[in-house]
């Protein structure tokens, strides 16, 4: 009897992911925790640069890259990858990014 | 049994966040810190569900690099260490098995719309051992310093594939005459629409040589999450950019693909050392091919001690793009002298190939080079070639350990 009920039981599981219950898998990432360095200007990073991608892209790039380097990178950010920042913003986010990594 | 392991993984994963809920300044579920050996490389130790810890770069979208010890622990990667790297911020996070479908259209006489069952049932499966690595891998060593991820040497990996081969299923298609190449695309998806989809391409012929696998195991396993479930292009040989994760789109066309992944991005000098003059741009650039020839010392780490004049055990691992690794040499003198060591295993052209020595070294600080030299006679710079983009790194590596 508890043979049977046993084996009945291993039957279903079995049927049941053959049948398969189609339900999605899901993945849960952890939290982003990335938060820029202080400074004049940083909530203008913060809310342009956060709308794509974390900020430790920022944090871990080479530092005291100065100007240039910035300007490219938020440039690149504008011309490659189609993000609307205006131009005003584009020059307060490079200032800072130089001034501040 | 697949999906049972993969909830095992969220179990132990979601424990270890639990035990790691102690005050980090990279936040709640840092499992420690970690620095790698160049300016500005610290780094989280994050652990992400299916994974070990590992070395955070950045969080949304993941990019995760394999601790570099993973790589003493044997020639191939575990699934939960293996690294991570996306390009796009809107991954997929819930994915249906059963309606996944991997669709192969465009300039085919046949359009197909081919389930995972499909996949696993209607073709006969291949399976090979190959290094998987990124273009970047190592890039937080190019000096002087470019910009991009600041990885140290862990974007790199090696792992038994299976799947089935893409020229099957490109041949159940029926190729058009007149096609060209075939594209790649995957489930993730840029935060904004205007921003370039990740997609990849393939020429034709590279497509249909045999090589090139759709891949839906992993040492043995499911594709891991962050590895591509359920599907993944395997180019063995080729870097990582072109290892398409979550893939569920091919598509073959009449022309030269110009999206802006395959058009701008991952293109190297177009010239025979893939380099320019430090700062200086290439005149001309061409999309990135095959691995260069790499080799690491993995027993001994930068400013290890060893005993004096006693016999010291030195091993690691060596690559290339597929032609497979002949010799690998070690000098224990800087460079000036070079003896060949023994190769372990041949798991196969595109894998990771073990060697080892053993040295004796008198007391005193020494240089450790390795050096690996191709079936074609390719080998390893000496000094670091540059290019603009920090890509493709091989120099020799040294490793300095003190002799007491």
């Amino acid at each position: 009897m508890r043979g049977l009920l046993c084996s009945s039981a291993i039957f279903a599981a079995a049927l049941s992911a053959a049948v398969g219950n189609a339900k999605p898998l899901s993945y849960e990432l952890p939290e982003e925790t990335a938060t820029l360095r202080p400074g004049p200007d940083s909530e203008t990073a913060q809310s342009n640069c956060m709308s794509c991608h974390s900020v430790d892209y920022i944090n871990t790039q080479p530092p005291r890259r100065g100007k240039e380097f910035w300007e490219g990178e938020v440039k690149k950010m504008i011309k490659s990858y189609h993000t609307p920042i205006s131009d005003a913003d584009a020059k307060t986010i490079a200032d800072y990014l130089a001034r501040t990594y | 049994m697949n999906r049972r392991s993969l909830l095992e993984g969220l179990g132990s994963a979601l424990t270890g966040a639990a035990l790691a809920n102690f005050a980090s300044p990279f936040g709640a579920r840092a499992q420690g810190v970690t620095t790698l050996p160049f300016a500005n490389g610290e780094r989280p130790l994050v652990r992400y569900p299916g994974k070990r810890p590992l070395i955070q770069l950045t969080a949304r979208p993941p990019q995760l690099e394999t601790p570099f010890s993973v790589f003493n622990e044997g020639v191939i990667t575990p699934n939960d260490a293996f690294f991570v790297r996306y390009h796009l911020s809107d991954i997929p996070l819930s994915i249906d098995p059963e309606a996944f479908r991997l669709e192969v259209k465009g300039k085919v006489e046949r359009p197909l719309s081919l389930s995972l069952t499909d996949l696993k049932t209607g073709f006969e499966p291949v399976e090979f051992t190959a290094v998987h690595q990124c273009t970047g891998n190592s890039r937080g060593f190019v000096e002087p310093r470019v910009a991009g991820g600041q990885l140290g040497h862990g974007a790199m990996g090696n792992a038994r594939w299976r799947g089935v081969p893409l020229k099957t299923v490109l041949d159940r298609a029926g190729v058009q005459a007149g096609s060209r190449q075939v594209t790649f695309n995957g489930l993730d998806k840029p935060a904004m629409p205007e921003t370039p989809d990740f997609v990849k391409a393939l020429d034709l012929d590279h497509a249909r040589d045999g090589g090139v696998m759709i891949a839906y195991a992993m040492n043995g396993e499911d594709l891991p999450w962050l590895n591509g479930y359920p599907l993944r292009l395997v180019v063995p040989g080729y870097y990582g950019t072109y290892w398409v994760k979550h893939l569920n789109e091919i598509a073959v066309i009449d022309r030269v693909f110009d999206g802006y992944w395959m058009a701008s991005a991952y293109r190297m000098p177009d010239n025979d050392c893939a380099c320019t003059e430090p700062g200086q741009k290439a005149a001309a650039t061409v999309p990135v091919r095959r691995f260069n020839v790499r080799s690491f010392i993995t027993n001994l780490t930068d400013g290890a001690r060893v005993k004096a004049r006693a016999p010291t055990l030195v091993r690691g691992i060596a690559f290339d793009g597929g032609y497979g690794i002949n010799d690998v040499l070690l000098s224990q003198d800087g460079g000036r002298n070079w003896t060949e060591t023994h190769l372990g295993a041949d798991l196969g052209r595109y894998s990771f190939r073990e060697w080892r020595t053993e040295a004796r070294l008198p007391a005193g600080t020494h240089e450790l080079k390795v050096r690996a030299i191709n079936r074609i006679g390719q080998s390893q710079p000496m000094t670091p070639l540059w290019n603009p983009p920090g890509y493709m790194r091989n120099v020799v590596e040294t490793v300095r350990v003190y002799a007491v």
